[in-house]
């Protein structure tokens, strides 16, 4: 465990240097997020009159929300793991004496959080200063928020190593991390929440397991989803957190195997 | 050789780098091809749920969507020489560029002609052709005239900035995100028509980035009906010229740019 502890904070301590980038960020995001915000208002004031299943107010704050948490998403794999693969040097993460597996899973916890807390408090506070942002619906609501927020970065850091992993076949990496943001901001409700999604979709984007990424937190926040049904979100969540650790260690075992290290 | 030739010269070499990797090459075009057609997927749900956006139906935004993304992909595929900038500013590999009896605009534009754009110009081209099939747009010499307005004062436009971003690194040698809510962000505002914006975010994207001249006012003439905003009909002929005078300007703010540079060394 010692080990594994050292790893996150260093690797956290690493990426917190790069605040000016972080500043970079949160001012394209605040941008982005104002575009989105009033897209929605227009498309709202286009039908008043009908009852939609999340209010304005409600798609505000989910829309303020995404933008606070979307360093957390699994858009990429761990940059510098694919020029590893790509240079050889996996070679020596073979030598340490940590299992491979976890090494690169406590990298990925580092790489989801860090750049996500550096830029979450600044973008909370303005959203909620400015651009109409509200708190979480009740205590309980906030709570249940934190606990399937756990959840949302343990999957988050598996889908991440996952990546890295099929990096061992495809060497440059191209094609699952060219699809990988657009595949996951569409089907985890980043894009478009997902009760606004045609009825015939939800059942599908409900058992894929994305949804544990955006839609189950952000919508627990909002009170949406009613805490009785917080035990089906998590063992959702957890179920596929497992499935998806499991495949990425099969994954990873069949990798070496067959591991050809590049250069020299 | 002048500067044409040698520009055409520069892009062939590009073009017969980039072949050497054709499956890659495919790959990544079809990527690019499928990331967009994301993109407009979440566009159509929003229209599913909520049948019209203000006055405009999918099948006109549908035309906004694609005249934005066929103009950005074209943009990006030959600006790609600028946006690599900052890293050779870094590295001081732009005293070699500046050592050449050259043009520098013309030895950075040549650096690169990025093919694999050619997915979001298939797409965007697609859906364009799909919105205007939808409202049976009829193809008169008027509304030709204005697709190559269109596209061509967004493509300067969108240029503009990609050397603007560029010129930044000037002084800051880190080529600043922050540019990328300039281009980005107005391409995805463009996507939709300018007027269901609220005030700001109007003026912003006409007078700052002009982006409601160069796309809003023609397309709206293009889809030949009334604009909500009331611009009178002429406009659409005169504004797209905004998007080449935004190019002019920041070429002569990268000239100021370069007497500027001082090397980094190493």
């Amino acid at each position: 465990m010692r080990p594994l502890i050292a790893i996150i904070s260093a690797r956290f301590r690493l990426l917190l240097q790069y605040r000016a980038a972080a500043l970079a960020g949160l001012c394209t995001q605040v941008v982005f997020g104002l575009i989105i915000m009033m897209v929605y208002q227009a498309f709202y004031r286009s039908a008043p009159d009908t009852q939609h299943p999340l209010s304005i107010g409600q798609v505000i704050t989910y829309v303020w929300l995404g933008q606070a948490l979307l360093a957390m998403l699994p858009w990429n794999g761990d940059p510098e793991i694919r020029a590893l693969v790509r240079s050889g040097g996996v070679a020596y993460e073979l030598l340490r004496p940590v299992d491979l597996y976890i090494y690169w899973y406590a990298r990925a916890i580092a790489l989801r959080t860090a750049p996500t807390l550096l830029r979450a408090v600044p973008m909370v506070i303005m959203a909620m200063t400015m651009f109409g942002m509200k708190p979480p619906s009740d205590v309980g609501s906030a709570v249940g928020f934190a606990i399937v927020l756990v959840g949302t970065l343990a999957m988050s850091c598996a889908i991440t190593v996952l990546v890295g992993i099929t990096m061992m076949w495809t060497i440059s990496g191209e094609g699952i991390i060219y699809l990988l943001p657009s595949v996951v901001t569409l089907l985890s409700g980043m894009l478009v929440p997902i009760p606004l999604f045609p009825a015939w979709a939800q059942p599908i984007l409900e058992i894929l397991p994305f949804r544990a990424l955006v839609d189950a937190p952000y919508r627990v926040y909002l009170g949406d989803i009613p805490l009785e049904q917080l035990g089906w979100i998590l063992l959702h969540q957890w179920v596929w957190i497992v499935v998806l650790i499991v495949l990425g260690r099969h994954l990873l075992k069949r990798g070496l195997t067959r591991l050809v290290v590049q250069g020299g | 050789m002048n500067d044409l030739a040698l520009y055409v010269r520069y892009l062939g070499i590009s073009l017969r780098g980039q072949m050497q990797y054709r499956v890659s090459f495919v790959l990544q075009t079809f990527g690019h091809f499928l990331v967009t057609a994301i993109e407009f997927i979440s566009i159509w749900v929003l229209f599913d749920r909520f049948d019209r956006l203000h006055d405009w139906s999918l099948a006109e935004v549908a035309v906004f969507y694609g005249f934005i993304n066929v103009s950005f992909a074209l943009a990006d595929a030959f600006g790609r020489g600028f946006d690599m900038f900052g890293n050779m500013v870094k590295s001081g590999d732009f005293d070699r560029v500046l050592l050449r009896p050259r043009s520098t605009v013309v030895q950075l534009a040549g650096q690169e002609l990025t093919l694999r754009r050619v997915g979001r110009l298939i797409q965007g081209a697609a859906v364009l052709a799909w919105g205007c099939h939808a409202l049976e747009l009829t193809l008169t010499t008027e509304r030709v005239a204005l697709a190559v307005l269109v596209v061509g004062g967004n493509f300067a436009l969108f240029s503009g900035l990609v050397v603007v971003q560029a010129t930044m690194a000037f002084w800051t040698v880190e080529t600043l995100e922050l540019m990328n809510s300039f281009t980005y962000g107005g391409v995805h505002a463009a996507q939709y028509p300018i007027s269901i914006y609220g005030k700001w975010l109007r003026r912003f994207f006409t007078f700052i980035v002009p982006l409601a001249a160069t796309s809003y006012f023609p397309i709206v003439a293009f889809l030949n009906r009334p604009d909500p905003l009331g611009s009178p009909a002429w406009m659409a002929w005169v504004t797209p010229l905004a998007g080449f005078a935004f190019l002019a300007g920041s070429l002569c703010l990268w000239r100021v740019g370069v007497r500027h540079y001082t090397s980094t060394g190493s």
